[in-house]
């Protein structure tokens, strides 16, 4: 598939600030971070002809960043995204590993789906591709997977859920909680109460809704869900994972559930975290994405919960679609939006540049703390030495202006188009590869 | 005016326009020859992907009475999984030529959509719960006649407001032309959002239809669907019918002058009494009657070319 992308047997990266812990050299050889500040740059005199330099200066090293929640579509719609394009558009995002939602056809519910999958992944080689376990059989809600023998595969799952839906039946929850805990499973959540916020759901219930006359999708179907699986974690003590949290309410039952010491951990999107329901207001399909857009003090609870660390991660929930699944009417189109390229570059505008968050920030809710969430001893290293050579280089200033067109994505259904976010990844490697570059995974077609 | 999508595209100057105009239609349609040669050579489509008797049939007399050309197209299941998406199927139709399309979409802001995807003239002829223009100007247009200038009367809406297209275009029109109005509905059957709504559009909201029957000049029942019930957003018919129907009783407390409308189809014995409906305050027929002239004096500003000034 690629041409060779590895750089040199030794690397000596520049002037990049650490994890917003300070400038230095760090010098990478093979697929380890072998010295880190002046040791790298010391060990690095003696080294000549064999090493590589690549000049950092003025950007952030970041270790690479993890999503715990990406539709790649394959198997059942390659038209939408692949497993290899959806790795591109995850290595130019800066992602070195994504989590592959069960939700395809056929759906992940065996261990030999998910190996599929995770053999996929490693075949196009830009992102370790770790495929989530459905909760239940065929995502019905009925029966559980085959939650064991997903964790026992080849693709050693610990992450499962049935996102798109919600697992609603109380004691299925409660026994899924119960189960993935022999092998340190976690549970993620897709919070929406089926009789609250049923399919024909997608718009926040409010003001705006009514007007537009579109069927509401109210904040309560999603928090009453949260603080029933809070309590579930509670009385099992298991560890529940919300995912893409969408409300001020959900965040303060997260942030009571962890002053309680329960096992939650939480999720927000990029778009809920930039994006608010006043855009549904010209019906465009682009902003249909279930949990639906929020008001603007949504947001603004969303990012504190962030910043705060009541929400510990962001997660893409990238979605990718076809055209013709999206030239509809608002309520006929599919809900989902892109996410993983521009990502980081949402966060850095959100929470970095208005000063809510630094860059040690980004590192914990984009890569230790996800990588810590799902178990991955590979990712969310810290930039040390002996630590795998799996990073994100940010240029933290640079001005990007969106073009839908120019994605790795297959799919163009871009929230971001056309707008100005700040900062952006320059480059990401994972194991000591190359995998990307200035918006060009390695071997891609520009 | 190239669409009318929303009956907020409308000042309170272009409303009365098309009021004005549908009154002279309305005596055309009364002559023995009803064919006004206005509209020759021009292509209306009535693309309805959603069932509909009498607003289809409004707009395809309203167009043949204007000599244009009319065809009436019915889309039944735009869904995602048929293939085809919904700009495929309004662009091929749009590629042909035509000068507008009028459409009936069960998915609210279809038309508005149908109108960024295609050059000619879009009428938004009911879509979803979000609104219906046409039927709120034939609405204002039979109170007008009855009523004379709706500046300061007090209109009632009252009904499945929540579910109401009807009510969303009436709510926008009768404000706009300065009426007072108060939505009656139990709870559950109000739009979502609307204690802030009420408060930003200056509009009153009450549950109790006979403290606001007193001072109305005109109350308009809206179709209640029976299969609310199971949604849960009321109990049963009966007790609908006695609190917010308009039952005979209730004809009693109206004042003297005061109208009914209702823009059917009725549910006899739920939201309105055969006696209500049939009394003589009652402009149930005349809507139906005005719906043909405006109609015709919508297309007529949209596609005579006449610039309507604003």
């Amino acid at each position: 598939m690629n041409e060779p992308h590895r750089p040199a047997a030794d690397l000596l990266v520049t002037g990049a600030d650490l994890a917003g812990s300070g400038r230095g050299d760090l010098l990478v050889s093979g697929s380890r971070i072998r010295a880190v500040g002046p040791e790298a740059t010391e060990a690095a005199e003696g080294m000549g002809e064999g090493l590589a330099r690549l000049d950092a200066d003025g950007m952030v090293a970041l270790p690479g960043l993890v999503d715990l929640h990406t539709h790649l579509r394959e198997p059942g719609r390659e038209d939408s995204e692949t497993i290899a394009s959806g790795s591109r558009a995850a290595a130019v995002g800066g992602f070195t590993a994504v989590h592959a939602m069960a939700n395809t056809t056929p759906v992940t519910d065996t261990a030999e789906a998910a190996e599929r999958v995770y053999d996929l992944g490693r075949r196009a080689g830009y992102v370790d591709v770790l495929p989530v376990g459905a909760v239940s059989k065929g995502l019905a809600g009925g029966e559980l997977a085959e939650l064991g023998l997903m964790a026992r595969s080849r693709a050693r799952v610990r992450l499962f859920s049935d996102d798109g839906k919600c697992v609603h039946d109380a004691r299925l929850m409660r026994r899924a909680l119960e189960y993935v805990r022999a092998f340190g499973g976690v549970v993620s959540q897709h919070a929406q109460d089926p009789q609250l916020a049923g399919p024909s759901a997608c718009a926040h219930e409010g003001e705006l809704s009514g007007r537009l006359g579109l069927p509401g999708w109210p904040a309560v179907a999603e928090e009453s869900i949260v603080a029933r699986d809070v309590m579930l974690a509670r009385h099992t003590g298991s560890r529940v994972h919300i995912a893409h949290v969408s409300t001020a309410g959900s965040v303060e039952v997260i942030r009571w559930a962890k002053a309680q010491g329960i096992a939650v951990t939480a999720e927000v999107t990029p778009h809920h975290l930039m994006l608010d329901c006043e855009l549904l207001s010209t019906y465009d399909p682009v902003y249909k994405v279930n949990p639906p857009l929020r008001p603007s003090s949504d947001v603004q609870a969303l990012r504190g919960a962030l910043a705060d660390g009541t929400i510990d991660v962001v997660a893409t929930d990238h979605a990718p679609h076809v055209r013709a699944d999206k030239e509809h009417a608002y309520a006929d189109a599919a809900f989902g939006m892109l996410g993983l390229e521009q990502a980081l570059s949402v966060v850095s505008t959100a929470m970095v540049q208005t000063g809510m968050m630094g860059w040690a920030d980004v590192a914990r809710v984009m890569s230790i703390a996800p990588a810590a969430i799902a178990g991955l001893p590979e990712h969310g290293q810290p930039l040390q030495p002996g630590a795998p050579a799996t990073l994100t280089l940010v240029d933290p200033t640079r001005p990007v202006v969106v073009d839908a067109a120019h994605s790795q994505s297959l799919s163009r259904n871009n929230p971001w188009h056309g707008r100005p976010l700040t900062g952006a990844v320059h480059l990401t490697m994972l194991r000591g590869l190359v995998t990307a570059r200035e918006g060009l995974a390695w071997g891609a077609q520009s | 005016m190239k669409h009318l999508l929303s009956m907020a595209d409308l000042s309170r100057e272009e409303i009365l326009a098309i009021l004005d105009t549908a009154a002279t239609m309305h005596e055309v349609q009364h002559r023995e020859v009803k064919k006004l040669p206005t509209l020759r050579g021009r292509t209306i489509i009535n693309f309805f992907f959603e069932d509909s008797t009498r607003t289809r049939s409004s707009f395809e007399l309203a167009g043949k009475w204007m000599s244009a050309d009319t065809i009436n197209l019915t889309g039944k299941g735009t869904s995602v999984s048929k293939g085809e998406s919904l700009r495929d199927t309004v662009k091929t139709i749009d590629a042909m030529g035509v000068d507008m399309m009028v459409i009936r979409h069960m998915a609210s802001g279809a038309p508005a959509t149908i109108a960024q995807w295609t050059n000619c003239s879009i009428v938004n002829a009911g879509d979803g719960t979000h609104e219906h223009p046409s039927q709120a100007l034939l609405d204002a247009y039979t109170m007008r006649a009855r009523l004379g200038d709706l500046e300061g009367r007090h209109v009632a809406l009252v009904g499945d407001l929540a579910h109401s297209r009807v009510l969303r275009s009436n709510l926008i029109c009768l404000r706009t032309l300065g009426a007072r109005v108060t939505l009656v509905a139990p709870p559950t059957l109000m739009p979502s959002g609307i204690g802030p709504w009420s408060e930003g559009d200056g509009f009153a909201t009450s549950y109790d239809l006979d403290d606001v029957l007193p001072s109305v000049d005109a109350v308009m029942m809206l179709r209640v669907q029976r299969e609310r019930m199971s949604g849960g957003y009321f109990p049963t018919a009966r007790e609908y019918a006695v609190t917010y129907g308009l039952t005979t009783a209730r004809l009693a407390a109206l004042p003297g002058h005061a109208v009914i409308a209702h823009p059917g189809p009725m549910n006899r014995g739920l939201e309105i009494s055969g006696e209500a409906a049939d009394a003589a305050q009652s402009l149930v027929l005349e809507q139906v009657s005005a719906g043909v002239a405006v109609r015709m004096s919508i297309l007529y500003h949209l596609l005579s070319g006449e610039a309507m000034s604003a």
